[in-house]
């Protein structure tokens, strides 16, 4: 009985040996239970959680709390958004500044001009440093007694305090960022611009186009998927951002931002639920640019 | 003959703005070098001669005192082992589960197929803060059933795996756009022939992934290398640590010594920038399978 009936629907498609099917289900079935244990159960466990009061310790513990997580972020919690708005300023910097001048510089170097293969690489080194590396390397550059105080005419004994100084700390912050995000943002262009017929820039070329119609008209929007995946990049690293500025304040809330506010939350001695709805609130933020990706990486396929 | 003349022209104008703009944007170039070519001049000379002489004081010594110290008192070795030992599995065990799923969703044609691809490659864009909490309960209670409370939690394994889980959805997603580009002739010939899936697999796919792999795995190592969330939140032994999670501890204990501290963190840059340099048509082209596809 067993084997027709599992029979059956094989021989519909392809005669798979019972060992093939073995082997197949454990191909899929091994790495995708994998990955889903890892990693969609505790994504979803953690939104379950954001609903409860917990310290984290005994299981026995867990108590429902409704919605008043998210009440206590959204009303008792300023400093969530002083976060928010942080983030947010990453986004517009990202959005406006930095990734127009990544598009910028991938569109000079797929020119050709001179030099364009030592810009690239100029470009693209802090984009292979750990972010890590790069806080030490700005902390280096701004700290008292470094280049940055150094040129500001500030010696070791008199120095200001940048990171400390709210007028200044967001742009020294999002410079650093940008210090990266350009390099790649070019990077990805780049790629794109070279898949693009270059009998397509002749043509406008010949026609008397500026270079800026020539941009606009013609390269942006042969570069459409390019440019999706691109602005979905800048937004989902803006919510994301954490490591550059975890690097510099460390846990503390010199200058909040959500990534930073989950960890606080959720490591070391106290953990709370308020992490897990911290979290969440993230996860709901990152939601429509993931859609947009999957939208584009997927089209051809559903089709 | 008239037309000849405004095109020259043209090139001429278009020939001084290149020009300009090439130096415009070498400046910028040799600035975006300038914070990591000042490190490296730092490291080279002793953070006491700074403090005594000044920021811009011309060095009389310039040697790799520094380099010999931060190996030594930071255990740069020990770190940067740990790097490793994390870093190869954990990218040995994404390409060749990346591999699998791949292989059967682009040769096999199931109802599921771009299902179970959206699902890895969504997995791979959650933050990682959403996933720790419940992953660090699941870890010590595995620990906890197995009698080994470090099998998972505070140890290298456990975070190998959450790399590799979280790693997997780019992996299978530009592994499979790249087997999807192969004619599927060559898979048929080999089922008529009436081969095994697994021959198949070992035999004809395997080598046809090699270029992707190669990039992938270029790729991978930079971004697991790099990372330190995962080490931070999961490791509580230092000892245990990569160098880039070490890093952000060293950088509280020697901040009474930055030249000290700037030699530690070009050890820990050396890595990436060699194999960057190295292999850098496999890093770039593994980086753009993924965004320029479609």
């Amino acid at each position: 009985m067993t084997t027709t009936a599992t029979n059956t629907p094989v021989r519909r498609r392809r005669s798979f040996s019972r060992k093939d099917r073995l082997t197949l289900s454990a191909f899929v079935g091994i790495p995708t239970a994998f990955h889903i244990l890892l990693v969609w159960v505790p994504a979803i466990g953690t939104i379950g959680l954001s609903f409860t009061f917990w310290t984290g310790i005994r299981i026995s513990d867990i108590k429902w709390a409704g919605f008043q997580n998210y009440n206590n972020i959204f009303t008792g919690t300023p400093v969530f958004w002083d976060a928010i708005w942080h983030n947010i300023i990453w986004l517009l910097w990202f959005g406006l500044i930095a990734t127009p001048l990544g598009i910028l510089l991938a569109y000079q170097i797929d020119r050709k001009i001179r030099g364009h293969r030592f810009y690239e690489s100029a470009f693209f080194v802090p984009v292979v440093l750990s972010l890590a590396v790069t806080g030490i390397i700005w902390n280096f550059m701004l700290q008292p007694g470094g280049f940055v105080q150094g040129i500001m005419g500030r010696d070791i004994s008199n120095p200001i305090s940048i990171y400390g100084n709210y007028d200044i700390n967001t742009y020294v912050i999002l410079g650093i960022a940008s210090w990266r995000h350009i390099g790649y943002i070019m990077l990805l262009y780049l790629s794109g611009l070279k898949s693009v017929d270059p009998s397509l820039k002749e043509a406008a070329a010949i026609d008397g186009a500026t270079e800026w119609q020539t941009f606009r008209k013609v390269i942006l929007p042969t570069m459409k998927p390019v440019n999706i995946i691109i602005i979905v990049i800048t937004v989902i690293d803006s919510l994301r951002a954490f490591d550059i500025v975890y690097m510099i304040y460390g846990s503390s809330t010199g200058w909040p931002i959500l990534g930073i506010l989950v960890f606080q939350n959720i490591s070391g001695g106290g953990m709370s639920m308020k992490g897990a709805a911290y979290a969440v609130i993230l996860f709901a933020l990152c939601i429509g640019p993931m859609i947009a990706y999957l939208k584009q990486s997927f089209t051809e396929d559903v089709k | 003959m008239t037309t000849l003349i405004p095109e020259k022209k043209y090139k001429n104008t278009q020939k001084t703005k290149d020009r300009f703009i090439s130096i415009f944007i070498g400046f910028f170039a040799l600035a975006w070098l300038f914070p990591i070519a000042w490190t490296i001049w730092s490291s080279l000379r002793p953070y006491n001669d700074v403090i005594a002489n000044g920021v811009f004081s011309v060095p009389d010594t310039l040697n790799l005192d520094n380099y010999i110290n931060a190996i030594r008192l930071m255990k740069l070795p020990m770190y940067l082992t740990n790097s490793l030992l994390i870093t190869i599995p954990a990218v040995i065990l994404t390409l060749g589960f990346g591999s699998l799923i791949a292989f059967v969703v682009s040769r096999y044609s199931f109802k599921f197929n771009v299902a179970l691809l959206l699902f890895f490659t969504a997995g791979n864009l959650l933050p990682q803060q959403l996933v720790f909490i419940p992953l660090f309960k699941m870890y010590l209670s595995i620990g906890d059933f197995f009698g080994n409370r470090a099998l998972l939690y505070d140890s290298i394994l456990g975070v190998v795996l959450i790399h590799v889980a979280f790693q997997l959805g780019f992996a299978t997603f530009v592994l499979s756009s790249f087997l999807k580009t192969i004619p599927k002739e060559i898979s048929e010939s080999a089922m008529v022939d009436g081969a095994s899936v697994w021959v198949h697999f070992t035999k004809i796919i395997l080598p046809l992934l090699r270029p992707p792999l190669a990039s992938l795995a270029v790729l991978m190592s930079t971004w697991i290398y790099n990372d330190f969330f995962w080490a931070l939140v999961l490791m509580k032994s230092d000892s245990k640590r990569p160098i880039t999670s070490a890093l952000a501890r060293l950088q509280g204990e020697f901040v009474t010594d930055f030249n000290l501290l700037a030699a530690g963190a070009i050890v820990a840059a050396l890595p990436t920038l060699i194999v960057f340099f190295v292999l850098r048509k496999q890093f770039v082209s593994g980086l753009t399978v993924g965004s320029t596809k479609g």
